[in-house]
């Protein structure tokens, strides 16, 4: 019966997305107890040079589907691509990142494999054949643990942040095994046109390990300015509450919440933000929570680490000073 | 064109959440529910295409949930869809997306119309997941595309452009019909059905597929079991800071660094 753990890579533009290697370290611990071999799979263009980059992490096998049709994401071409993958490493468990890229995929090729899957995972563990799943369900007021049982092939998307990276060990070296995924004009109807950044060169919240998020309370988008001020001097991103992306000071990809997005940075700064469930559904997996706000019932106080009972245009610019002198020294 | 929008009835996202006793599942008694939002912009997605072009012909619902999924129902057919097909069995009911999106794929085939869209919500706020969406565009082989901001459909019906979000971008892509899409939210903003339209909605035809309809599925969670459930790990109390703006200011950034090590 096979024991090892596939790791989906995902990269653009031949960059590995970070939270690949955070899939690693939680492989290396299922491999550990189900003594599985960690093994990795990437599909792109001219990705070969990656194989060493995963193999420092700890993969021992690297599937690579190297094409020029892999060259950017269509999610039909690469389901089969992973599917071949799949077929050839006949893993126990596939990881995959909880990405835009990775539920589509995951879902798609769950579904093919008739795999047991879960998506947005904060925890995995093995128990024996089964894998254990924790996921948050109903706007994250309830935590699951499902059972995926050894019969079929196990999936998981994992969230990013929650597991730390694997540390890269110098002159690792992997074995790799090139992938061929034979493609059907089905897979081919979909394409890319172009990718349009929506960050403007500033870091996008779910990938900022710092998230400083302002609310209603900003009252215009210039008065957002101290927001963002805190945020550079942070080296963080800036989120918003819906209210205040409604209202037009803020755009709609710094949603954070369960209509926006969920971020699960180091740190999130919440300033003049109320606190309400929908809000909290995507921020409350931070791991250290500041509340900024004149009100000391507003319930965001409840999920807090910090709080400061003050008005927000008084506090924010002496923190920005206050980080700044720090981190200067 | 024919439009088929997918939907569910989940718990309001503003209702407390109990477990019960035996972590087996969430209480369902008294527990407000609704139309899931990400699918009312679907529903309105539909609607707006037809207002806009001459060749919708036909906006149909699929929901597979219990009795009081109907209430999802109404609201979808209030604001303008057609009729509704109901896939109410006990059979059906678990938490397994991929079952669940096997199951709506079934009633699909059997269905005698021929749709040429899918709409689904980006994901549902029950099991916050979005696995439906793409599993079910894999058991009906067509393409998807998922957390759709911007949607544009050829005046021949037969393709269309759409962006839709990823991490920091957003992706212009083109494809052919049929075809399924998840829909994120910004690109429509759902009506609220009128209560005349809510009464009407009464008397549109609602088609109900059991088990019986749908011998091909095998009701089963095969895969994956409920273990338990759990409010999440309660958050240490709040730490509250005091003192002058300037102090306050000082005394966060010292903890920050000391304590919590995140700076
Ligand atoms: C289906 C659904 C989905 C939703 N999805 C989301 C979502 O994804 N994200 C989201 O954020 N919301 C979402 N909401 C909306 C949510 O319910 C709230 O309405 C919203 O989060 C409120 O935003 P806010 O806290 O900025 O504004 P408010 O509720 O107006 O709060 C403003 C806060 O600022 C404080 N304040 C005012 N002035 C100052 C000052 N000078 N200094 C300091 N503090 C000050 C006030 O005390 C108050 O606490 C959703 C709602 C629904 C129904
Ligand atoms: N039981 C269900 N009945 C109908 N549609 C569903 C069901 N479960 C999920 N969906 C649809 O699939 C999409 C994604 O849901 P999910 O994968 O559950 O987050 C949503 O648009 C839902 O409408």
């Amino acid at each position: 019966m096979a024991s090892n753990i596939l790791v989906y890579v995902e990269q653009r533009g031949g960059n590995i997305y970070p939270a690949t290697f955070q899939l690693m370290h939680v492989a290396a611990e299922l491999a550990s107890k189900t003594g599985g071999q960690v093994e990795a799979c990437v599909i792109g263009s001219g990705i070969a040079g990656l194989a060493d980059k995963i193999a420092a992490c700890g993969a021992k096998k690297v599937y690579l589907a190297d094409d020029a049709e892999f060259e950017s994401y269509r999610v039909m071409p690469y389901a089969s691509a992973l599917s071949a993958a799949i077929d050839a490493a006949s893993p126990k468990t596939v990881l995959m990142p909880t990405t835009a890229l990775g539920r589509d995929l995951a879902s798609r090729v769950g579904a093919r494999k008739r795999a047991a899957l879960v998506i947005d995972c904060t925890e995995v563990d093995a128990d024996g054949e089964d894998l254990i799943a924790t996921t948050p369900m109903y706007c994250g007021k309830v935590s699951s643990k499902f059972r995926l049982t050894g019969d079929r092939l196990q999936m998981v998307t994992i969230r990013s942040n929650v597991y730390p990276a694997a540390e890269p060990a110098d002159g690792a070296t992997a074995e790799t095994v090139s992938v061929a995924a034979a493609l059907r004009a089905e897979d081919t109807r979909l394409s890319l046109k172009e990718i349009v950044s929506t960050t403007s060169g500033v870091k996008d919240v779910t990938e900022a390990d710092i998230v400083v998020s302002g609310g209603r309370a900003l009252k215009s988008e210039e008065n957002f300015k101290i927001i963002c001020d805190l945020a550079e001097v942070l080296d963080g991103a800036v989120g918003a509450s819906r209210a205040a992306c409604d209202a037009g000071y803020q755009p709609h990809t710094r949603q954070v919440g369960l209509t926006g997005k969920v971020v699960t940075p180091a740190m999130y700064i919440a300033c003049g933000i109320d606190g309400a469930i929908q809000h909290l559904a995507g921020m409350r997996g931070s791991k250290v929570i500041v509340a900024v706000n004149t009100k000391a019932e507003a319930p965001i106080f409840k999920l807090a680490n910090y709080g400061c009972v003050i008005d927000l245009f008084v506090l924010v610019p002496l923190l920005t000073q206050e980080f700044k002198k720090l981190l200067e020294r | 064109m024919n439009i088929l929008t997918v939907i569910k009835q989940v718990p309001d996202s503003n209702a407390a959440i109990k477990v019960k006793g035996d972590a087996s599942g969430i209480e369902t008694a008294g527990l407000k529910q609704v139309c899931d939002p990400f699918d009312e912009f679907g529903v309105e997605l539909a609607i707006q295409l037809r207002e806009k072009r001459g060749d919708v012909e036909d906006i149909a619902v699929i929901c597979l949930g219990g009795d009081k999924a109907s209430e999802a129902m109404r609201t979808a057919l209030a604001m303008g869809a057609d009729r509704a097909i109901h896939i109410n069995d006990p059979k059906f009911e678990s938490m397994n997306e991929l079952f669940a999106a096997y199951t709506i794929a079934e009633a699909i085939k059997k269905d005698e119309q021929n749709y040429d869209l899918i709409v689904c919500g980006k994901y549902n706020i029950d099991l916050d997941s979005g696995a439906v969406g793409p599993a079910l565009a894999e058991f009906l082989d067509w393409p998807h595309v998922g957390a759709v901001t911007g949607l544009e459909i050829a005046d021949d019906g037969k393709s269309f452009t759409a962006r839709r979000r990823i991490e920091g971008a957003e992706e212009i892509v083109e494809c052919t019909l049929p075809a399924l899409l998840t829909i994120e939210k910004g690109l429509v903003e759902p009506r609220y059905p009128s209560l005349p339209n809510l009464m009407k909605a009464k008397k549109k035809p609602v088609q109900v597929l059991t088990s019986a309809e749908l011998p091909g599925v095998e009701a089963s969670t095969a895969g994956t079991h409920l273990d338990s459930m759990t409010p999440p790990p309660p958050r240490p109390e709040c730490k509250m800071i005091e003192g002058e703006p300037e102090e306050m200011a000082r005394e966060l950034v010292r903890l920050l660094r000391e304590e919590a090590k995140v700076v």
